[in-house]
């Protein structure tokens, strides 16, 4: 399983003249946007702010699913893990995150069957294995994983389960964006946009909100050429005044992106308006169930309607995902929220903003 | 701790695992060995010098690639004993026993366990058994305890790490953590991996006996080798610089470790151990090193800094910087 791309595109003396590059180009002040939280994450890994000039501020964006679920979704996981009968699935980033009076990990100190799965296909096989229960899927994910969720529900029609349903928590990329360009306060130079993502919607996804805002927008692999790569292209659109719309990871993303998840997750989902975490609604940026799956929609099977909580005091994510604060101008940083006793998800997951901050910076 | 209960966390060997020790734990048994935090006391008994060191053994799945829970235990508490500078000599046994366990199951670990003992030159002097009913604890549990005697010329401790020393690993991160994954249910996969598990107790002594100076010997379990260079950060109130081009991992650990989103520097090892030495030892050292069985791949990965104590940073490779922090969160529970 040796994976030979990773030598090539963490190549250092290819880094070091981009970089170099970089320093000759890098004239204005520039404020870029990286999206996706894994970027986020190979960001601080590779130490790549520590070698960009000082002009340069990177920021991270809404793209880690987990910080972006709103309070009540949270509410929504914890209340399936208290009721009897229920095995609630999820994946392992979810556990802490702190609901408004508690979290998946201390309703499973308590005695809750919470299960952390790798893959929406693992809560399939243990449904199949406790017909006698009910095993309720936590839904969190972009498109990068709604196929696959999508996948699962068709399995589960397959198979007759029965006894599997999901809570979906699902968002869409391109509306967040467009909704960033339209909050107030909100200044951002160029976007470097999700690797992931990208490969399923396609380059196509965000023709829209490029055209309708003229920002610098790039697609970018997730190895440390691909983003410096990516960071050099936005400045130089930034220094010669011409935006575009460019893929700088033609290896895996194409114009139109994955037509086959694409069709598998519009089969079984439809666009519906979501609350995000810290931003708050967005029209037309969530999915949910379509009618004809709702005996596998868990919120309509067991009745579940959270209201919608206030985040939690002093918390500053929703303002950290939208790069109008950085973590450490969070007043809970370090203080009251650390990844050990997180107050946020940003601070929860191993691709929040916060906890990336808090680890490498 | 702030919680209410005990969480999965608890058990990492990073952040949290820290705070009920020192929050909980070592208040309520204060004293001067407990203290110091080594992976095993030293203790002066009339004059000698004892390494004592205990460890219980949890891993899940008990069989995978390479081993099993009983050379791990085995092994485990050697080299725990090794790394306060003691050649270990006598060990016990404890075994907690689910019901139900296939009697070949547990024949196979004592076996195992027996081989590791000679190969490793220690007895395994005393012992207890307890069963408990089914569903009480999984398959079964072992905890080991060692001694051994400390020359009296050495003292190695994870606070005795001084500015300049270099920094010398035994080998490639993160192999016993990567093993154990891609044997655990729901996500095997087919893979080349094995457990790292190994003793080091005759790779300790030779160095030990070669007149180098050894300021620290510690071997990077729970927690990995990012776990460990902080604590003796912390413990020696140094700053660590670390190479990201010389740590030694082999391609389908870092290929696993990218696709499922571990970092290697958090993953549990169990036959390796990082030596701190002074930069006038430390080629010999290596050398010593890397002629002991277990020790070919060993490398320098880096440096005791004056500066910024407490703190690990990595050099990467593409001429940035970052830091390394202890691990927080668990990445892998039940691991040994």
């Amino acid at each position: 399983m040796v994976l030979k791309y990773i030598e090539e595109y963490r190549d250092g003396t290819l880094a070091r003249a981009i970089i170099k590059k970089i320093q000759a180009v890098s004239k204005k002040k520039l404020r870029l946007m990286e999206v996706c939280g894994t970027h986020t994450t190979s960001i601080f890994r590779h130490g790549i702010r520590s070698v960009l000039p000082e002009c340069i501020t990177l920021l991270s964006g809404p793209g880690c699913p987990v910080c972006v679920t709103a309070q009540k979704d949270i509410d929504a996981f914890v209340e399936f893990s208290r009721l009897d009968n229920v095995i609630v699935t999820t994946f392992g980033d979810l556990i802490k995150v702190p609901g408004s009076s508690s979290s998946l990990g201390k309703e499973k100190a308590a005695g809750a069957d919470v299960r952390i799965v790798y893959s929406v296909f693992d809560a399939i096989t243990i449904a199949r294995e406790n017909k006698e229960k009910e095993v309720v899927f936590c839904g969190v994910g972009f498109e990068t994983t709604i196929p696959t969720i999508a996948g699962g529900i068709l399995m589960g029609i397959q198979e007759k389960l029965d006894n599997f349903s999901i809570y979906s928590a699902n968002k869409l990329t391109p509306p967040a964006l467009a909704a960033l360009m339209e909050t107030d306060g909100v200044k951002i130079d160029g976007f470097i946009l999700p690797g992931h993502v990208s490969v399923i919607t396609g380059t196509n996804a965000y023709r829209d909100t490029f055209e309708k805002y003229n920002i610098p927008s790039v697609i970018s692999g997730f190895e440390p050429i691909d983003i410096l790569n990516t960071i050099l292209l936005l400045i130089q659109q930034n220094e010669v005044g011409k935006p575009a719309l460019e893929n700088a990871y033609p290896r895996a993303v194409s114009d139109q992106g994955n037509e086959k998840a694409k069709l598998i997750m519009n089969q079984i989902f439809k666009v519906c308006n979501a609350t995000w975490r810290g931003i708050g609604d967005i029209p037309l940026s969530g999915m949910s169930l379509k009618k004809e799956y709702e005996k596998f929609d868990a919120a309509i099977k067991f009745g579940m309607d959270m209201p919608d909580m206030p985040e939690p005091k002093g918390c500053a994510c929703g303002e950290i995902l939208m790069g109008l604060k950085t973590p450490e101008q969070c007043g809970l940083y370090k203080k009251k929220c650390t990844p050990m006793t997180p107050v946020g998800p940003c601070m929860v997951s191993s691709e929040g903003s916060c906890a990336a901050f808090y680890r490498y910076a | 701790m702030i919680e209410e209960k005990v969480l999965l966390d608890h058990g990492s060997g990073g952040k949290v695992s820290h705070s009920m020790f020192s929050d909980l734990i070592l208040p309520l048994f204060e004293n001067p060995e407990l203290s110091k935090q080594d992976d095993g006391a030293t203790l002066d008994i009339e004059g000698t010098k004892l390494a004592f060191s205990t460890d219980s053994y949890v891993v899940d799945p008990i069989f995978f690639p390479g081993g099993n829970i009983g050379d791990l235990a085995v092994n485990g508490t050697i080299n725990d004993i090794a790394m306060c500078g003691a050649n270990p000599k006598f060990i016990s046994v404890g075994l907690i026993i689910e019901e139900g366990l296939p009697v070949k199951d547990l024949k196979k670990i004592l076996e195992t366990m027996a081989v590791a003992a000679k190969k490793a030159g220690v007895k395994i002097v005393t012992g207890d058994t307890k069963v408990v009913p089914k569903g009480k604890a999984d398959k079964i549990f072992i905890n080991t305890s060692g001694i051994g005697v400390i020359p009296p010329h050495i003292d190695v401790s994870g606070s005795n790490a001084k500015p300049g020393d270099k920094i010398i690993i035994s080998g490639t991160i993160a192999d016993h953590g990567i093993a154990i994954l891609s044997s655990r249910e729901g996500l095997k996969f087919d893979s080349e991996i094995k457990t790292d598990s190994a003793p080091l107790n005759g790779m300790v002594q030779s160095i030990i006996q070669s007149e180098c100076d050894i300021h620290v010997l510690r071997d990077p379990t729970r927690g990995g080798l990012g776990t460990t260079l902080n604590e003796i950060a912390l413990q020696s109130g140094v700053g660590m610089n670390i190479n990201e081009l010389s740590l030694p991992i082999r391609g389908a650990v870092q290929g696993t470790c990218e696709l499922l989103g571990f970092d290697p520097l958090y993953i549990a090892n169990e036959g390796k151990l990082i030596a701190f030495v002074p930069e006038k030892d430390s080629l010999k050292a290596l050398e010593i090193i890397q002629q002991n069985e277990f020790g070919k791949d060993a490398v320098i990965i880096g440096e005791v800094t004056k500066k910024d104590p407490g703190r690990v940073f990595l050099q990467t490779r593409i001429g940035g910087k970052r830091v390394i922090d202890m691990l927080t969160g668990e990445q892998l529970p039940r691991i040994c």
